[in-house]
């Protein structure tokens, strides 16, 4: 992982760094620490492309990471459009390159 | 969804949320702050240099270690003070006086405040160039958090665009992270931020190009360089250029407030180009023309955290103090005295003229007009 692993003034325990956990991205298996934002675990991994535009089909990756420009949306345990810089990473979380819009799978509606 | 109630409503837990929050909770009222990120502290977390200023706000100290200052004080307010983290207030609806906030990406609560306090912050300012879309062209404070926050390396070399303090402060601390800085490029004839943080950098070898802007970025699906070029006296590209091996363009090309909340409360507001852009109108105790509305910070104008600190100071014990809770007012002199401190001289001269042209001497005196 592109971590870093000294610092001049910052302890290494200074960094938030949880527990390491498994989690997949498109399919694939990577590691990363458990509470951090999805988006710099996966940085971390050298993952830098988080989703295609819906009409241009520009690649899209990390921006602002303070959750206001929409830049790192992804699919997250097949809920889409997830602003995966403000949302902590959890062990086995399926995540997922967004394609377009995204498409929330909808809940049937059941009578009481 | 949930409802929450609340006597002071901070929203964001910066430098000037938090002291908001403490002087508030000391006067005696239950607070709540709301922070749309995974933790406190703003971006103070992310400072590795230490802070000018004056004693008082912590000078010498290093940004960080200042964030865990206010973090211990907050601590000390017990139960005054309730945090919400990871949770954005996405509106106010002032017929209800309620304010709505998504915690996470999907859940929904009602916060009733008897105040708030604004204490929002700032964000990035974006430049147009072509590809600037590519990933790889990350904001100066989303590089910070990456490597500052959760220890990631944000690539193997980066080309900054911005000369002001935050360029010239997050070229250094790339490289306290081992990244190459390949160079600073900066439109302007002169460097905008401190010369002592142009001068560490200069010393490590990273060139400072004034009167150069990036022209474009270059790559398929991510940043594989960029090209620069030369500007003339009226920033018009002087078809000097030359590509620079990078894989991330860092832009820090100044900050906007974030007033949205502001706005939403029909708090008078005016573009003061001396703050950065759109701005509440305030009074001495930092109350905006909406009664139920403080802020503090660079919501009301892009400044140092050390004047945030006191802004969120006054906001707060001034905001307690509306409520009858047993405010100790005279400390308003003191932090006013402070804060001309702080903004006094040279270095504080634009500040000082942007202020002017927001602050109002009372808004009893602007509602009798």
């Amino acid at each position: 992982m592109e971590l870093i692993a000294e610092h001049p003034v910052l302890d290494l325990s200074y960094f938030k760094r949880g527990e390491k956990v498994e989690f997949t991205f498109d399919g694939a298996s990577m590691e990363g620490f458990e509470g951090a934002p999805i988006a710099a675990a996966l940085h971390a991994n050298g993952v830098r492309v988080y989703r295609e535009t819906p009409n241009m089909r520009r690649p899209r990756g990390f921006f602002c990471a303070i959750g206001k420009c929409s830049s790192c949306f992804m699919v997250v345990d097949g809920v889409p459009n997830v602003r995966t810089c403000v949302t902590p990473l959890e062990a086995g979380m399926k995540v997922e390159t967004q394609h377009g819009r995204g498409h929330a799978r909808i809940a049937p509606i059941l009578p009481e | 969804m949930t409802d929450i109630s609340t006597d002071i409503l901070v929203v964001g837990g910066g430098a000037a949320g938090l002291s908001a929050a403490s002087e508030a909770a000391s006067c005696g009222a239950r607070v709540l702050v709301v922070e749309s990120d995974l933790q406190l502290g703003g971006q103070l977390v992310k400072q590795t240099h230490k802070f000018f200023g004056s004693k008082d706000e912590y000078a010498g100290t290093r940004g960080y270690k200042i964030a865990g200052i206010l973090l211990d004080e907050i601590e000390e307010c017990g139960r005054g003070v309730e945090v919400l983290t990871n949770a954005t207030v996405t509106g106010y609806y002032a017929e209800d006086k309620t304010f709505t906030v998504m915690r996470g990406e999907d859940s929904y609560s009602r916060i009733k405040a008897r105040r708030a306090i604004i204490a929002t912050g700032a964000s990035e300012r974006l430049i147009p160039f072509p590809n600037n879309d590519l990933p790889g062209v990350y904001g100066a404070g989303a590089v910070q958090t990456l490597m500052n926050v959760y220890g990631v390396t944000p690539g193997r070399r980066v080309l900054m665009v911005g000369a002001g303090n935050i360029g010239l402060i997050v070229s250094y601390q790339l490289m306290q992270a081992g990244v190459e800085v390949a160079a600073v490029v900066e439109a302007m004839p002169r460097i905008g931020g401190y010369w002592v943080h142009a001068a560490k950098i200069r010393r490590l070898g990273v060139p400072i190009l004034l009167k150069h802007s990036i022209k474009e970025a270059l790559g398929g699906r991510v940043v594989e360089g960029a090209v620069i070029t030369e500007l003339d006296d009226k920033f018009n590209p002087t078809g000097q250029e030359r590509s620079v091996d990078c894989d991330v363009i860092c832009l820090a090309v100044g900050l906007s407030p974030t007033t949205e909340i502001l706005s939403h409360a029909g708090c008078k507001m005016r573009y003061v180009p001396e703050l950065c852009g759109s701005v509440a109108e305030r009074d001495r105790t930092m109350r905006t023309s909406n009664p139920d509305f403080w802020s503090a910070g660079d919501a009301m104008g892009i400044e140092e955290a050390s004047a945030a600190m006191v802004e969120g100071r006054i906001a707060g014990l001034c905001a307690a103090n509306s409520l009858g809770l047993p405010a100790k007012m005279e400390k308003l002199d003191e932090y006013w005295a402070r804060l001309d401190h702080l903004r006094a001289g040279e270095v504080g001269e634009k500040i000082r003229s942007g202020i002017v042209k927001v602050s109002r001497g009372g808004w009893e005196a602007c509602c009798n007009e």
